[in-house]
């Protein structure tokens, strides 16, 4: 739908560790995609994503979303948050320590509904946590009702900032399938900041990648991270990413510990224990590695 | 029980009361705006706040004094338009009192709002919630030991107000005498069985608030730690 585009164009000095930097951003976001903001940290994911929110202001450009102007800098338009029908994930989740799950939930709602509280504690698995308090809850559990959080204000627009990076490796694989279901079940556009190859290439359909505050790339993530990675080293550790299947074969993304992405074809038995998330080695025999000059 | 000692009592509680209840209307609104503000004069502003607490009560009991007087021009505007007289009388008290344990009341306020993450606030607003709303139901219930010391110290500090009290208020039975006047009163006049009782009952008041504030601040300490 046409009118479901984000548009950006934003400005904003930031100032990081490494000193001032500009993040500048000219983006569209389509309705339904989960995109990743790809990039090291002080590169100005987190500052674009609280752009988007309304938390702080650029000091120039334009933020549209379908026909409603969010921000825009010559006309002295910065909607509030509030008004904004967005949910942001924090990175510290942000629960609030006086309520109990059920609590944290409810307040997002813009109207009471008991039966939809109770619906997103069961879709995240919380009905036996609802008394508890934030404090006395684990790092998963935190991520999950700061997830039902936010989709109980049934937004818009969902932001996530690197929702996973406090989480051992287990635990991420978890919840990635279960932003992914939230994805896939609410279909609402989201925006998800990540410093993970891994995370990006499972869930994302479209990554903007950043460095110092510009965009580098954007794409679907094989498009954006392929052609500039060169893989077939001859014996590389790796997490299987992706499996599709092609005509008989079976295409499969592994990627490596240094964040190279490589494709291997594979068969059908081949796979027989495999599955995404496990820990794999990419080799090759004899004759099969090429060797190249770079630069 | 001797009526004049019933009648101290009475107005010492009724001055530490009415001083909690006003610090509180003005202290929460304040404290919020100081905490969260990005004017440039803050640091001026908190020093003003602090002042009373390193400040003589003589001095600010003077200013005082000095404003009230009919001489000056506030306290002649109040005089003619609410013919009302300040100085020596226990709404005069009440305003310095007021304006002396202002620190008592903000800075614990604005202690615990700061040491909030911002994240807290964030995630309300994002959630759609208004600023008053996220005040009410996001932040002051976070910082309810905060909450706790600031109210029981504004109250404790006002009940032993001396210096302040004697300045503005003098020692009128039954308008400013307050406890701790009386005290320096029977003393003088070598009552001390009298000063023995009102001495009594304010170290217990001061040491049950005391021990209040301690054991709350510790219970919060082990919840949090859970």
């Amino acid at each position: 739908m046409e009118n479901d585009v984000i548009f950006i164009d934003v400005e904003k000095l930031m100032h990081t560790a490494q000193g001032p930097v500009k993040l500048m951003v000219q983006t569209s976001i389509q309705s339904g995609e989960l995109v990743a903001l790809f990039g090291q940290s002080g590169a100005g994911k987190t500052t674009l994503l609280r752009i988007l929110a309304g938390l702080v202001a650029p000091d120039r450009g334009l933020i549209r979303f379908g026909n409603t102007i969010w921000f825009d800098s010559e006309k002295k338009i910065n909607i509030v948050p509030q008004q904004r029908n967005i949910g942001l994930m924090f990175q510290d989740f942000a629960l609030f320590p006086n309520m109990t799950v059920e609590q944290n939930i409810q307040f997002a709602q813009p109207e009471k509904n008991k039966a939809a509280v109770t619906e997103l504690l069961t879709l995240f698995g919380l009905q036996e946590l609802r008394e508890r308090k934030p404090n006395g809850l684990s790092g998963g559990q935190k991520q999950r009702v700061a997830l039902a959080r936010v989709l109980a204000r049934k937004p818009q627009l969902l932001l996530l900032d690197e929702p996973l990076s406090a989480l051992d490796a287990e635990m991420r694989h978890v919840l990635q399938d279960e932003i992914a279901r939230a994805h896939n079940l609410l279909g609402v556009t989201t925006l998800m900041v990540s410093h993970d190859l891994n995370e990006v290439f499972r869930l994302a359909t479209h990554v903007i990648c950043i460095e110092n505050g510009k965009v580098m790339r954007s794409g679907r993530p094989e498009n954006a991270f392929l052609d500039n990675s060169i893989s077939g080293k001859v014996q590389i550790t790796g997490q299987i990413a992706r499996i599709e299947k092609q005509d008989t074969l079976y295409v499969v993304t592994v990627i490596s510990g240094n964040n190279q992405i490589i494709k291997v074809i594979a068969f059908e038995n081949d796979l027989e224990n495999l599955k995404i998330g496990d820990r794999v080695m990419v080799y090759s025999k004899a004759f099969n590695p090429i060797i190249s000059k770079l630069g | 029980m001797d009526p004049q000692f019933a009648q101290t009592l009475c107005l010492t509680l009724k001055l530490a009361v009415s001083t909690t209840v006003i610090l509180v209307l003005i202290g929460l609104p304040f404290a919020y705006w100081l905490a969260f503000t990005k004017i440039r004069i803050k640091p001026l502003i908190e020093a003003l706040v602090s002042m009373p607490m390193v400040l003589p009560p003589s001095v600010i009991g003077y200013y005082m004094l000095l404003i009230y007087s009919p001489r000056n021009w506030f306290g002649e505007w109040l005089g003619r338009i609410f013919d009302v007289q300040l100085a020596f009388s226990f709404e005069g008290v009440l305003i310095a009192s007021v304006i002396f344990s202002l620190p008592f009341m903000v800075q614990p306020l604005h202690n615990g709002l700061r040491s909030l993450p911002d994240s807290l606030r964030e995630a309300s607003y994002t959630l759609g919630k208004s600023k008053m709303l996220t005040f009410f139901r996001v932040l002051l219930p976070n910082i309810k030991p905060s909450v706790i010391t600031a109210l029981a110290l504004t109250f404790a500090h006002s009940i032993g107000e001396f210096g302040i009290v004697l300045m503005v208020g003098g020692n009128m039975p039954g308008e400013t005498r307050v406890a701790s006047i009386a005290i320096y009163d029977e003393v003088q006049a070598l009552n001390f069985e009298a000063a023995n009782q009102y001495a009594l009952i304010l170290f217990l008041v001061s040491l049950v608030l005391l021990t209040t504030i301690y054991s709350v601040n510790k219970k919060y300490d082990t919840w949090k730690m859970m």
